[in-house]
């Protein structure tokens, strides 16, 4: 028998792992990689939700919208990223600090 | 039913062994390609949740789209890379200590927590009514993200072009 804790453990997961990535990789791209983990985490918890406590699929709209929005930042986190390289030949997001953000 | 239950422990394995390697390889190139076999898994979870177009959708904008975005990127930005030896991480402790945490709080949550449960929705296709619901219900966050599409995808042009 699956249940949601089944899911919502994978997810929890998931979410760590890209978490951790986030905060340690130097690379950008290793860096959006860790956000696409965590942005999948996010989607199975609300298909999740939306199969086991609902009777409606807005959860999966969610997780929809969700992937759209996670191709349209994909999109532009690489064209920062190409960018970023072109200027300074570095991808390391610790070196981009001259704005002292 | 057996076969089922065996059948999604395999994914859900699948999914976060890989999803593990991508965090901890520290050569990129493996990290992308173990962010394919996760993609994977999750599309095969979605199936046993009965979202079968979801299932297809990831699979066809993830693995297609962003995992080939995502490659490019390497590629193209690979060759200093090999040149620099810098450390390819920091914080290594404190982010393992902080991530485990976080971890461990929401297995707290998850455990400790009466969801509510519905009777499930009979499994069978579900592309129909996401497609009646996206032009009903949520027609109007569907034409805002398609604008944010054209937005991003004007934007990255720009940001992307060569030159001034």
């Amino acid at each position: 028998m699956i249940t949601i804790e089944h899911y919502l453990v994978i997810s929890a997961i998931l979410l760590s792992l890209g978490l951790f990535a986030v905060m340690t990789k130097r690379n950008g791209i290793a860096v959006l990689m860790g956000i696409e983990l965590i942005l999948n985490a996010a989607n199975i918890n609300l298909v999740a939700f939306s199969h086991f406590s609902t009777r409606f699929l807005s959860g999966q709209i969610f997780a929809i919208f969700v992937i759209i929005l996670a191709a349209a930042e994909a999109a532009i986190v690489l064209a920062i990223i190409l960018a970023m390289y072109a200027n300074r030949q570095v991808v390391d997001i610790d070196l981009a600090d001259t704005m002292k953000g | 039913m057996e076969l089922g239950i065996w059948t999604f422990y395999f994914f859900a394995l699948l999914t976060v062994v890989s999803g593990a390697l991508v965090v901890f390889l520290r050569n990129i190139v493996y990290s992308a390609f173990m962010l394919f076999v996760t993609f994977f898994g999750v599309a095969g979870l979605y199936i046993f949740v009965g979202a079968d177009f979801l299932a297809a959708t990831q699979v066809l904008l993830y693995v297609g789209g962003i995992l080939v975005l995502i490659i490019f990127g390497v590629m193209l930005t690979r060759k200093v890379m090999d040149v620099k030896v810098r450390e390819a991480r920091i914080n290594f402790s404190h982010g393992l200590f902080l991530s485990v945490l976080f971890l461990i709080l929401l297995l707290g949550i998850v455990f400790n927590t009466e969801w509510t449960k519905a009777d499930s929705l009979p499994p069978g296709p579900t592309t129909e009514t996401i497609g009646i619901l996206l032009m009903t219900d949520y027609l109007l966050p569907f034409e805002v993200a398609s604008l944010l599409l054209l937005g991003a995808l004007v934007g990255a042009a720009m940001l992307a072009r060569k030159g001034d």
